[in-house]
């Protein structure tokens, strides 16, 4: 189902995860946006991080 | 020489952010150099040729925050301490709003969100991205170093579900007139456009918006979507969703050359779809693209151009109140015979592909770190030969840094550094305004423009500087200012790449008959 052109019509509604300027950005002109306070699973440890995505 | 290092585990803040504390940090008196960072592997690599880590920064990992100097005098730590908590603090402010762990959560607190921007590191990325598609959101994905099978199948996944997959590696989307990460302010209109490029989409958009059109969205592919292995995917989806929307007259369709099978498809669904179309393969040959009834863009700047005209505007024209011919002879003045050659001193991969292409027709081969033909790679990257233009954006210049349209240092280094040769006649030069860039990118190059002055008149010459700047007066940066800013300092402005280097081929032929 064609989802693209119904967000055309909408208004955006932004969640960013990642770089927080990105979020600063979409604020300063009055976008609605959620910064997720993202940090690497299982502190960055590989193996552990393989092993959580199994268990989700 | 003393060190210092502080450790904060658990605490952490995204990459440009740090990167950009370190700048700063670094002109503070007394530091000689210092390394801000999450205790990621590439990090530890980066102190540790920098002869700054310890133990104790070894054996943290990517969640944990150190900051690490090493002092030219006594140190200073504490003094040091306070501004690293004013810097981070600086850049929270903008959104001290409840920020939460997850996407999960997130979606809790906004539960109609309909689009996710993501740009972690590149190996989280794939993972980031599926769940946003599977919770059925749109999808802008900034980061890199994605593996061609995950963005393959994050672009089925999304075409399966209707969903935009822009990206990974795409810098530059304007959704519903909202720029997003790498995006100018532009003017609504009825051209929609779908690039596998970020700064060739800004260009084009700015240009659309100086000749008084104006866009309806502009989709963000990533760079590899024309390849064979995508398959353009997400072109595909972007023709489909423009030529079903009511806004979209007129499709412009930007990338590099891409993979010829893939390129007939893109022509094919563009012509299916019965609406005009101009196609900027940015040095693509224009058979094809015409063979499927599109109309061809030899630049970026021409293929606005004529998208702006079959929407049926008149184009205003962008350099009515230049005179050229006598600004080139006034300019032809000051340059000496032995002054031959051009020094491209590019922040957008786009912009210096482009000038390469344009400009090699003229003046014969460029060397540079992404060539165009790969005889012509500079040997040491570090070092211009002839007619070199130079991609400072590029992975070569952006590790452990952020690009150059954030931070401007690799290039005001770079422009002091070219200055010591005294056979160079012209230095091009873009400037990317908009969201995502630097506040200030043409106030950051003037007192370096400035000095390289200095540094070529103590030589006993004097170089041109031509520059174009990618952007609009409703950027945060403001076009004009930013091009009061350059022309008081003694630059030559055009107003698009294009111009920008047809000006310079005019010098540099002029230069290699004399």
């Amino acid at each position: 189902m064609n989802k693209i052109n119904p967000l055309f019509k909408k208004e955006l509604k932004v969640v960013n995860v990642g770089l927080k300027s990105f979020a600063t950005d979409l604020k300063q002109q009055d976008i609605q946006v959620i910064h997720v306070d993202w940090r690497p699973p299982a502190g960055g440890n590989e193996r552990m991080a393989k092993l959580l995505n199994k268990l989700k | 020489m003393n060190k210092s290092v502080r450790i904060q585990k658990n605490k952490y803040y995204d990459s440009v952010t740090l990167m950009l504390v370190s700048k700063e940090l670094k002109k503070l008196d007394g530091v000689n150099e210092v390394l801000v960072g999450m205790a990621t592997d590439l990090n530890k690599e980066l102190v540790g040729n920098l002869g700054l880590s310890n133990n104790e920064i070894e054996e943290l990992n990517a969640n944990d925050f150190f900051i690490t100097v090493e002092w030219e005098r006594e140190e200073n730590l504490e003094e040091l301490l306070l501004k690293v908590e004013e810097l981070l603090n600086k850049k929270d402010e903008a959104s001290d709003d409840y920020s939460p762990a997850t996407l999960s959560s997130a979606l809790k607190y906004m539960d109609d969100a309909n689009l996710v921007i993501i740009s972690v590191p590149g190996k989280y990325a794939y993972q980031e991205a599926k769940k946003a598609l599977n919770k059925n959101l749109h999808v802008m994905l900034f980061s890199d170093n994605v593996k061609v099978e995950e963005e393959k199948e994050l672009k089925e996944i999304a075409r399966d579900k209707g969903l935009l997959m822009m990206g990974p590696d795409c810098g530059t989307a304007i959704i519903n007139q909202v720029p997003l990460a790498f995006g100018n302010v532009v003017n609504k209109g009825h051209i929609g456009i779908v690039a596998a490029s970020g700064t060739g989409a800004q260009e084009v958009s700015v240009i659309i918006d100086k000749l008084g059109g104006g866009i309806s969205q502009a989709i963000g592919t990533g760079g590899r979507d024309l390849s064979k292995e995508i398959g353009g995917i997400m072109m595909l989806q972007g023709i489909k969703a423009l030529t079903e929307d009511e806004e979209t007259k007129v499709l412009l369709l930007v990338s590099k050359p891409p993979s010829p099978e893939i390129a007939e498809k893109v022509l094919q669904a563009a012509k299916d779809g019965g609406k005009p179309f101009v196609v900027s393969f940015i040095g693509g040959s224009p058979e094809v693209v015409e063979k499927y009834g599109g109309v061809y863009g030899a630049s970026l700047e021409d293929a606005a151009i004529k998208a702006v005209e079959l929407t049926g505007l008149k184009a205003k024209s962008m350099d009515s109140n230049m005179n050229l011919e006598e600004l080139l002879k006034d300019q032809l003045k000051l340059l000496k015979p032995e002054q031959k050659y051009l020094r491209g001193l590019y922040t957008g991969g786009t912009l210096c592909d482009e000038a390469m292409k344009l400009l090699s027709k003229d003046i014969g081969g460029i060397y540079s770190n992404i060539p165009l033909k790969p005889q012509l790679k500079l040997e040491n990257l570090n070092i211009s030969k002839e007619h070199t233009c130079i991609d400072l954006g590029d992975d070569d210049f952006t590790v452990g840094r952020p690009h150059p349209m954030i931070d401007p240092s690799t290039r005001q280094e770079r422009l002091l550094k070219e200055a010591e040769d005294p056979e160079v006649a012209v230095f091009l030069m873009d400037f990317v305004l908009g969201y995502g860039s630097n506040p200030d990118p043409a106030g950051e190059m003037v007192p370096f423009i400035k000095r390289s002055k200095e540094v070529m008149m103590e030589k006993g010459v004097e170089a041109l500087y031509i520059a174009s700047v990618c952007g609009t007066e409703k950027d945060p940066q403001n076009l004009r200012e930013q091009e009061a800013k350059l022309k008081e300092a003694g630059v030559i402005i055009l107003p698009s790449n294009a111009k920008a280097v047809a000006f310079s081929a005019e010098i540099l032929k002029y230069q290699a008959k004399r």
